[in-house]
C-alpha cells in the first residue's frame, strides 16, 4: 500500500508539487464572480448605511 | 490498496449561470404581485424602506429558485424545456447552487426581518420553505395535485408586500392570495397539456400525466369557472373600485370562454392560448388593481384641494 503522505516523504522523490492549473475560461468565470460578489456585498453596506440614515434612532425598534 | 483523492474541477460557472439559477421571469412576477401587495396596503413608508422589502422579496423568490433547480437537476436533465438550465448543462455544479440558493434565502430572510419588519420575514422565510420542502422535494414528484397545493407559495408574494407595508394581515391580501391560489392550476395544466411527454419522460405526475389530457381540461374549465368570480371579488366586496371590477369581469369571462374551447378542442392550439392568457390575465387584474388604487387616490387628492 502506497499513501500519497509516504511518497511526499521519500527523500529522493523530486516530482515538483501538482497545482490546478485554471484554464483561461475558468480563470475569467472566477474574477467575474469574485467581482459580483464584491459588487453585492458593497451595495450591502450602503442599504445598511441609508436605511441607518432614514429610520435614525428607530433603527433598533422592530416591532412585530 | 491505493488512495483516491478526487477533487471537484474549478467552477467554469458566470454570474449569468448564477443568475439564470434564480429563474428571472417567475422572479418578476413574484416582485410584480409583490408590489401590487406593497402599494394597496394602508399606511405610509419610507421608499427605501419600500425598495429594501422589494429586493429582499426578488432575492428570496431567486433563492427559492435556485433550491429548487439544486434539487431538480435529474427532472430537468429529461425535458426538453429545461435540458438547457444551469447544472443538467454542466455550467454550474449541484453544490455550488446549494451554497448560493441557502445564502441568498438566509440573507433575504434576515434583512428583510432587521430593516423592515418580523411578520414579513417571517412569510418570506415560510414562503421559501413550503415552495423547496413541500412542494419540490415532496409533492412535485408524488401527486397530480402538486401544483394546486405547492401553488400556495407563488401566491404568497401579494401578502409578503402587504405585511411589509403595514406590519399586519387582513382580509384584502388574503382575497389577492386566493386569486393566485385558484390561477394556478388553469396555467400550469395549461403548459403542461403541450408539454405531457416531457413530464411522462421526467416521471413528474403532472395531472395530463396521471389522468390523460380530457381530466385535465375538464378540471382546468372548473378552477376558471372558481377563479372568475373570485377575480372579481375585490370589487364586490368594495376593495376596489368599477374599474377593476370591469376589467375582472371581462377578463374572467374570456378566460372561461378559452377554457371551454380547449375543453371542445384538440391539438397544443387552444391550450397554448389559454396558457398565454392566464399570464395575461393575472397581470391586467393585478395592474387594474394598482391603476383603481391610484385613481381613488387621486380623486381623494382633488376633493381635497376643492374642499
Amino acid at each position: 500500500m502506497t499513501l500519497a503522505s509516504d511518497r511526499m516523504n521519500e527523500p529522493d522523490n523530486k516530482d515538483p508539487p501538482q497545482w490546478i492549473k485554471l484554464t483561461q475560461q475558468q480563470l475569467r468565470a472566477r474574477r467575474a464572480r469574485s467581482i459580483a460578489i464584491a459588487v453585492a456585498l458593497g451595495a450591502l453596506v450602503i442599504l445598511f448605511y441609508i436605511v441607518t440614515w432614514v429610520k435614525g434612532p428607530a433603527v433598533l425598534v422592530r416591532p412585530l | 490498496m491505493s488512495v483516491a483523492l478526487t477533487r471537484a474541477e474549478p467552477s467554469i460557472a458566470g454570474v449569468g449561470d448564477y443568475l439564470e439559477l434564480m429563474k428571472p421571469r417567475v422572479m418578476s412576477l413574484v416582485v410584480f404581485t409583490a408590489l401590487v401587495g406593497f402599494l394597496i396596503a394602508p399606511g405610509h413608508i419610507h421608499p427605501v424602506i419600500a425598495l429594501t422589502a422589494l429586493i429582499c422579496i426578488a432575492v428570496g423568490a431567486g433563492a427559492a429558485g435556485a433550491l429548487n433547480m439544486w434539487y431538480d437537476a435529474d427532472i430537468d436533465a429529461r425535458m426538453t424545456r429545461t435540458a438547457a438550465r444551469p447544472i443538467p448543462a454542466g455550467r454550474v455544479a449541484p453544490g455550488e447552487a446549494l451554497a448560493f440558493g441557502v445564502t441568498l434565502a438566509t440573507g433575504a430572510v434576515v434583512v428583510l426581518g432587521l430593516l423592515v419588519n418580523v411578520v414579513a420575514a417571517g412569510l418570506l422565510a415560510f414562503t421559501i420553505a413550503f415552495y423547496v420542502i413541500v412542494y419540490t422535494m415532496w409533492l412535485k414528484r408524488t401527486t397530480p395535485q402538486n401544483i394546486v397545493i405547492g401553488g400556495a407559495a407563488g401566491a404568497l408574494p401579494p401578502m409578503i408586500g402587504w405585511a411589509a407595508a403595514s406590519g399586519s394581515l387582513t382580509v384584502e391580501p388574503l382575497l389577492l392570495f386566493l386569486i393566485i391560489f385558484f390561477w394556478t392550476p388553469p396555467h400550469f395544466w395549461a403548459l403542461s397539456l403541450y408539454r405531457t411527454e416531457d413530464y411522462a419522460r421526467a416521471g413528474v405526475p403532472m395531472l395530463p400525466v396521471v389522468s390523460g389530457g380530457r381530466e385535465t381540461r375538464r378540471q382546468i374549465l372548473l378552477y376558471s369557472l372558481l377563479l372568475a368570480p373570485l377575480g372579481a371579488a375585490p370589487w364586490f366586496m368594495g376593495y376596489a373600485g368599477p374599474l377593476y371590477g370591469a376589467a375582472a369581469l371581462v377578463c374572467g369571462a374570456a378566460l372561461i370562454a378559452l377554457a371551454l374551447r380547449l375543453r371542445a378542442g384538440s391539438g397544443e392550439g387552444p391550450s397554448r392560448r389559454l396558457f398565454g392568457f392566464s399570464i395575461l390575465y393575472l397581470f391586467v387584474l393585478f395592474a387594474m388593481l394598482l391603476a383603481d388604487r391610484a385613481l381613488q387616490a387621486f380623486g381623494g387628492l382633488l376633493g381635497h384641494a376643492a374642499a
